[in-house]
């Protein structure tokens, strides 16, 4: 019984080498019941994402087991087995429940605190499950994981803060405005990127979206596709005046919006707050209004300098969810330890109450006479002789203990119990 | 009993005022639940304490200064309780409890007996008017850590520095709201407070106003406050010049509070 992890990921293998390994549609339950059906494996989990295709099994000797599944690997998927031996990583025993709860916590990902990661383990369980290819061992191993992965979304902040630019842009606005379905929105110019911003702050839920181009038809179109009104160029500066959140990304080659409109405009908004996003380069908009009270204005390199550190700060997270991992380690090596000695407890009770029935068989056979009062008596003797005698390694087996490897052997041997039969 | 009480509720912020030091510095989300456990059972015990003397002393325990600061400090974990529910504000609680602990430390130093009520005391008065003046106050107090919190907030967003309490403070807009709030709840209260100052004042010595130091800086918190307001309303002053309005008011609470008995010569010589 030991847990084995054959795998590569977005940082071993290029996604031409990815995309042929991974376990599409149909493949995932064909290659599931075959590496079960591998000599030397007795339970297997497939995860097999676009960042990631990983192997889980349950082995008896994990080296004879890798070969067989990279040789059932190169077969299925029809690739060089060299090819798969450099992309591969494997990990066995501590060093893949190590491996699985970091992937399941999302500090292996390609962003670290993407929460999929957690929904995509929990799916390749289930679908396992499903398939009865999974037994006690990975059942335990994987339920761990997905609790760990929990205990870390909640007690770290790894995965508060934004990563991209039109999040962050929508989470900035979260923290000046309390509620955004309250905000008017306001996108000034078009362009993919600043559509992009758009909507993410329209999945925040938002008022109203207003539309302002310097072609008027563009901006109708686009009033449609956001489900808002479009207005003229011209009335920009009265538009302002009751838009709480702005997106700017125009084509114009000078500012639309100096600081002398904005101290009039903000009078007339009686400084009610408002959020300016310019996404456009050269920038639009005066990047001096910034220093009036109430106006809030992000440009391009702001929101990318906002990104890097929060990326940053994920990193910080990363090493105490790395901590929390180490405490949950040392749990499942615990019940992992519990797990290997409980075959030779059973071994050695099954011994001895084999023992037990035979001497009383033979008791009876040779003494018939016995009445049913005085064989009970010597039955309920026997069991309490049987009882007493393998206490003592029973609880020395269930105890922790750092050589338990060799304490097994030496229970086998001074019992005579064969190893091999678990 | 009493001081026994009193220790431990003093115990209970102190610990709820390192947790919040924890919270701003270290920031693990499972912080801001001991704080909050911390401030009830330090409140349990204050309101304990503050039964104990009343019991014992038959009258309010607002009559020397180690009460009255202790006190105000129920007061504003009272209100802080109730703000805690209503708005569940992030990181309430560490702009809070150090105001707190702050306050019943101050109130520990002060000397403790339980000195016979002065006659001119001895009047409904004394409920009335300290009650309004302590609740008002209280309302400062809380729009001052919300005020700070604003600030923070604002020069993360201004700045453009994201980092450390960014994500955990709550929004401007909310700050600002709440901050109003208060003030607006605080300043009815001590108009009232220094209204039925004056009717007190009158009953005992015969003359409403007599520019006691007292008076004169309730005064003049009173004005702080009635800008604050009045700049909001007409010159819609709100935002940071609100919050850095509503910081000079506590801190000319604070001065009248304790500065006046400490410093300055009053009539007011009680509280």
């Amino acid at each position: 019984m030991k847990i084995l992890v054959i795998g590569l990921n977005h940082k071993t293998a290029d996604v031409e080498v990815r995309e042929k390994i991974a376990f599409n549609g149909q493949k995932l339950e064909e290659g599931l019941l075959r590496i079960r059906e591998l000599p030397g494996v007795d339970e297997a989990v497939i995860l097999s994402t676009c960042n990631r295709v990983e192997i889980y099994s349950d082995v008896k000797d994990p080296e004879q087991a890798s070969d067989s599944i990279i040789s059932f690997l190169s077969d299925f998927h029809g690739i060089d087995k060299g090819v798969i031996k450099n992309a591969l990583y494997t990990f066995s025993d501590n060093d893949a429940v190590i491996h699985l709860f970091r992937v399941a916590s999302s500090l292996d990902s390609m962003v670290v605190g993407e929460p999929q990661i957690l929904g995509q383990i929990k799916d390749a369980f289930e679908f396992a499950l499903q398939k009865k290819t999974t037994g006690i061992l990975l059942n335990r191993l994987m339920k761990k994981a997905i609790s760990v992965a929990k205990r870390v979304r909640t007690e770290t902040r790894i995965a508060e803060n934004a990563v991209s630019i039109s999040f962050a842009a929508a989470e900035l606005a979260r923290k000046i405005f309390t509620d955004l379905w309250e905000m008017s929105f306001m996108l000034l110019g078009a362009g993919e990127m600043a559509e992009l911003a758009a909507k993410h702050m329209m999945s925040f839920g938002i008022k109203e979206v207003i539309v302002v181009n310097r072609t008027y038809e563009r901006g109708c179109e686009l009033a449609k596709e956001f489900d808002g009104r479009a207005a003229r160029f011209e009335d920009l500066m009265k538009e302002m005046v009751h838009t709480d959140i702005i997106i700017c990304s125009t084509g114009a080659s000078s500012y639309v919006l100096k600081k002398d409109d904005m101290i009039r405009i903000m009078k007339e908004r009686k400084q009610k707050p408002v959020f300016i996003i310019d996404i456009s380069v050269p920038r639009n908009i005066d990047p001096e209004i910034n220093d009036l009270d109430n106006v809030y204005l992000y440009d391009i390199d702001d929101l990318h300098g906002v990104v890097d550190a929060n990326i940053l700060e994920r990193k910080k997270e990363a090493e105490k969810a790395d901590l929390i991992i180490q405490e949950e380690i040392e749990g499942f090596k615990k019940w992992l330890n519990s797990l290997d000695s409980v075959p030779t407890i059973v071994a050695i009770r099954e011994k001895a109450e084999a023992i037990k029935r035979d001497e009383l068989e033979r008791l009876t056979n040779r003494f018939p006479d016995l009445g049913e009062k005085e064989r009970k008596a010597i039955e309920y003797m026997a069991s309490a002789i049987v009882n007493k005698l393998i206490h003592p390694p029973t609880i020395a087996l269930k105890e922790d203990s750092e050589d338990k490897e060799i304490l097994i052997a030496t229970i086998k041997k001074l019992y005579g119990i064969n190893g091999d039969e678990e | 009993m009493g001081v026994l009480l009193f220790e431990l509720s003093l115990t209970f912020y102190f610990a709820a005022t390192i947790a919040s030091v924890i919270e701003l510095f270290k920031g693990s989300k499972a912080t801001s639940r001991f704080i909050l456990v911390f401030a009830v059972a330090g409140f349990v015990m204050h309101t304990a304490n503050i039964v104990v003397r009343y019991i014992s002393s038959g009258n309010l325990p607002i009559t020397s200064l180690h009460e009255a600061s202790s006190f105000y400090s129920w007061c504003i974990v009272l209100l802080f309780f109730y703000l805690e529910y209503r708005y569940k504000l992030d990181l309430l609680g560490p702009f809070t409890m150090p105001i707190v602990f702050i306050l019943m430390l101050s109130s520990s130093v002060l000397p403790r007996e339980i000195r016979p009520l002065s006659p001119i005391l001895q009047s409904y008065w004394l409920g009335i008017h300290t009650l309004l003046a302590f609740v008002g106050n209280a309302a400062f107090a809380m729009a001052f850590g919300i005020g700070i919190m604003y600030l923070i907030q604002e020069h993360n967003l201004k700045s453009k520095h994201l980092g450390g309490l960014f994500q955990r403070l709550p929004s401007l807009q909310i700050l600002d709201e709440v901050n109003y709030k208060l003030i607006t709840l605080g300043f009815p209260l001590l108009t009232l407070a220094i209204i039925t100052g004056a009717l007190w004042a009158e009953s005992v010595w015969g003359t409403f106003w007599r520019w006691d130091p007292k008076e004169v800086w309730s005064l003049i918190t009173w004005f702080i406050y009635a800008l604050v307001l009045h700049a909001r309303l007409t010159a819609r002053w709100r935002g940071r010049r609100a919050a850095i309005l509503s910081i000079i008011g506590f801190i000319s609470v604070i001065f009248t509070f304790f500065g006046v008995n400490l410093l300055l010569k009053s009539l007011h010589v009680f509280v």
